[in-house]
Formats: structure tokens, sequence, C-alpha cells
């Protein structure tokens, strides 16, 4: 069994941008360790500004955000919206960075970035450079390059938001199962509704300005959640919730 | 075929002007003493082959020095100056006032400095070639990806592994770019060089000239426009083997 995730604890995290313009207006947050949250909003509500705050690449302007335990580089893993993997340097190279960076010897470097190649189904594309793999492909890479660390807190911001649908529904599986198995703590940002409530433990929806919580709500769903899930009217009837907490 | 299909297109102009002027030319309506007749440009090749080809290589040698030394210097200089807004903010705008003065006026106080002689020539090819290696690694190395650069920090990366895994491979692309106009402006500055400093075919140009051999400076111009393009073709090569695994996505982001 991997470590266990991190909780966070937010408490009154202000963000404003160019002096006046408050993205997050004093926002408190309670996210237990291993829990699976989604955080769901319109465009510019300061979804993205606040998972930037939480991975600590963009400091609040007043309040703070508490990790328990707090922990070294190795505890945050980030995943963009875009693959954004390194063009020059093939799969396992693009999935070894991480461990690079962080000072982790050639051989244990290699058998991690494999083993993580391999929770994604990538194990025969190791020699494969960016550039001859599909959008799905490189999204799973980058999703590998994550999860090499073994994080205990991941970060995704609108992860699949660029893909097909049916690469998105098989990637949704595929994350829902690795958290299955790590129990890491996962913040994954999305506008997908049935993406939220498909993956999710718990989901926040945030408001349009200043980043209040308008809703904030356990899933009831199975833990396993397959494709036959989204024909399953349980999920309906959360998408529902979901959806009139943002339209209110 | 393919490469038959690349070639015709420009071929066709080539011989079309070539034909017209050796027609007009021979037909009496442009004196040879101010235009010669192309066959006359081929001819002067051949029989001065000793003394072009001579030249030739003392104008490549020199070229090619004064370009490899920009080459090295203006991409640590671009490293240097994006260090820090600080340095950027102090020290570029003297390498685009650097860049404004023309070479053409300064040269006779390169050959003050380095006296007549190649010195004065390799000086004279890297003033005018430094400049696009310059401009185009800083904003090749200003323009990484902020989300890679994101990532790199939540790692830990030190400066130094974020420049040399990140920033310098990140602008390649752009630093062949400026290898590419270099190259063509080497061999500019060098030439410029030759009719202060002596040598190469920028003295093949300046004597033949005071002898009204109008044929021998056309032999002349071309070899060292055919050497500008020789090296340009090699750095485009040299890009396209770098840049062969990548290239391909870097389009279609």
């Amino acid at each position: 069994m991997a470590d266990p995730g991190v909780a966070l604890r937010l408490e009154g995290v202000r963000r404003v941008f160019d002096n006046k313009f408050a993205v997050i207006a004093g926002m408190d947050l309670r996210i237990d360790a291993g829990e699976f949250l989604a955080v769901l909003g319109p465009s510019g509500c300061g979804k993205s500004t606040l998972l930037r705050m939480i991975a600590r690449l963009d400091q609040p302007d007043a309040g703070r955000i508490v990790r328990e335990p707090e922990g070294d580089h190795a505890q945050t893993a980030f995943v963009f919206q875009d693959a954004h993997l390194l063009p020059w340097r093939n799969v396992l190279e693009n999935a070894a960075l991480p461990l690079e960076l962080m000072g982790v010897a050639g051989p244990p470097r290699r058998e991690r970035a494999l083993a993580a190649l391999g929770q994604v189904g990538l194990r025969d594309a190791v020699d494969k450079y960016p550039a001859q793999l599909s959008g799905g492909m490189r999204m799973r890479v980058s999703l590998a390059r994550a999860l090499a660390t073994e994080p205990r807190l991941l970060l995704l911001d609108e992860p699949f938001a660029a893909l097909d649908e049916i690469t998105r529904f098989h990637l949704d599986v595929q994350l829902r199962e690795l958290w299955r198995k790590r129990r890491m703590t996962v913040i994954f940002v999305t506008h997908s509704i049935s993406e939220a409530a498909f993956l999710a433990n718990r989901a926040v929806v945030m408001s349009r300005r200043g980043g209040a919580i308008k809703l904030d709500r356990t899933i009831e769903l199975p833990e396993e959640r397959t494709n036959d899930l989204r024909a399953d009217p349980r999920l309906g009837q959360e998408m529902k919730l979901l959806l009139e907490a943002i339209e209110e | 075929m393919k490469l038959f299909r690349a070639v015709l297109p420009p071929l066709i102009p080539f011989v079309a002007i070539t034909a017209s002027i050796e027609f007009l030319v021979r037909g009496g309506f442009i004196r040879p003493y101010l235009l010669p007749a192309p066959s006359a440009v081929f001819f002067a090749i051949w029989e001065n082959w000793g003394e072009l080809g001579a030249a030739l290589l003392k104008t490549s040698a020199s070229a090619l020095v004064g370009f490899a030394l920009s080459t090295f210097t203006g991409i640590a200089a671009a490293v240097l100056l994006s260090s820090s807004r600080w340095v950027q903010q102090a020290f570029y705008p003297y390498a685009v006032f650097f860049q404004t003065v023309p070479v053409i006026a300064i040269a006779p106080l390169l050959v003050i400095w380095f006296g007549y002689g190649m010195q004065t020539v390799i000086a004279s090819a890297f003033v005018v070639s430094i400049f696009p290696v310059i401009a185009n690694t800083l904003s090749g190395i200003l323009s990484t990806d902020p989300a890679l650069r994101d990532l790199f920090r939540l790692y830990g990366a030190t400066p130094t592994m974020t420049l040399f895994k990140l920033r310098f491979p990140a602008a390649l692309p752009q630093i062949f770019t400026g290898l590419r106009v270099a190259a063509g402006l080497a061999v500019i500055g060098a030439i410029v060089g030759e009719f202060i400093g002596g040598g190469g075919l920028g003295s093949v140009v300046d004597v033949a000239r005071t002898q009204q051999r109008v044929d021998k400076v056309f032999a002349a111009v071309l070899l060292a426009s055919l050497l500008g393009l020789a090296l340009f073709g090699l750095i485009n090569l040299i890009s396209k083997i770098t840049l062969r695994r990548w290239h391909a996505s870097e389009q279609a982001q």
C-alpha cells in the first residue's frame, strides 16, 4: 500500500489580481486525506488559481493553505490541460523527468518511470517520441509523469478537456482505478458536470465571482466506477444536483 | 521525382534570365564592360580558377571562424542576458545599438585594431553575424512554455537544471533560425572585411574593379554567393537532423 494522501486546510484564502479584482475572496475548505475532490465552476471562476495556490506555484494574498503532513517536492504532482511533454525526449525520459529533477539516480529512476508507464498502459511505447503519439497517449504520458514520484497529492487542471469523448471515458475510468489503488488525495478541476459526478467522491461548485462555494456535496455512487455507470440513473441524479447549483 | 519537382520551378527563371542576358550582351544591346555575358563569367571562373579557388578558400575560412565565434559568443551572451530581467534591461539595448552600427563604417577601425590580414576579416564577419544569434537565442529562451516552467519549479529544479534541461533545448528551433541568418551575414561580413583588410574574394573584387575586369568581379561575386548558400544549407542540414524527432510535434502545438 502506498503512502496515504495529504489533508489540506484552506483558511480565508484570498487572491487578488491587478490590485483590484478578487478572483478568490476568502475561501475556507477542508480536504481529507485520500479524498477524490472535483472542483466545478464556470470559466474564469478561479478554479485554476485555486489549484496553483494549492500546488504552491502561486501565493494567496491573504489566508493560508495548510498541508498535513507537511512534505517535500515528491509529495505534489500537477497535470495540466494539455500534455506539455518535452518533444525532444522519448516517452520513458518524459515520464522520468520529475525523478531526474529530484535527483533520483539512473537505474531506480528508470524502474519507477517504467512502473508508472505500466500503470497507464504505455509499457510498449517507451521509445516513442511525443510527435508519434495520439492526443490520448500524450495525456497518458503526462499522467505517468505525475504518478512517477508516487505523489500524495495529485492536482489535475481540466486534464482531459482537449480529448475526444471516447478517449476521455477511458482515461476517467483509468484515473479512478489508480486512485482506488493508491489512495492519494486528488483534486480534479473541470467544467464537465458528468466528469465531476462520475469521478469524484465529493464535488464543490464555485460561483462565477469571488470563488464562493455554492455547493459542497458527497457524491453517492459506488466505489468502483466503470463505463456501465454512465447510463445509471443515480449518476443522472448527481449531475442534476450539480447542474442546479451551477445555474443557481 | 520529388527532387526534380523542387528544383524545376526555380530553375526556369534562372535559365530564362541567364539566356536573355546572354542574348542581350551578344546582340550588342548591353555593353560587356557594364554587364558581362553569363558565359564570360563562367569562363572567367574557369580561366582564373587557381586564383579564385585560393581566394574562395581563404574567405570560407574567415567566414567560418567568424561564424563559429558569433555562434558561441552569441549563445553565451543570450544565456547571460536571460539570467535576470535586470541584466537584460541593462545590456540588451546595447546589443541592439551594436547591430545598427554599419560594419562598412567601422571596418577601417578594425584594421587599426587588428592590422591587415585575416584577424580583421574574421572580426568583421563576427561583428555582422552575432546579433541574430543573440536575438533569436534570447527570444527562444524567454518564450519557454510557462506550464513546463511551473513543472520544473514544482519538482524543485535549480536554475541551471531549468536552463540545460528545459530552456536551452526548447529554444533550439529559434537558435537555428538565428544561425541560418548569421551564416549568410558572416560571408557578407568577411567580404566587407576583405575590401579593407585584404585577401580572399573581397580583394579579388576590389582588384578586378580597378582593372575594369567586370567578368572577374561577377565571377568572385558568384562564388561568394555560393559560399553563403553552402553555409546556409549546412546549418539547415544540422538543424533538420537535430530537430528531426520533435519537429512534427512542434508544428502541431
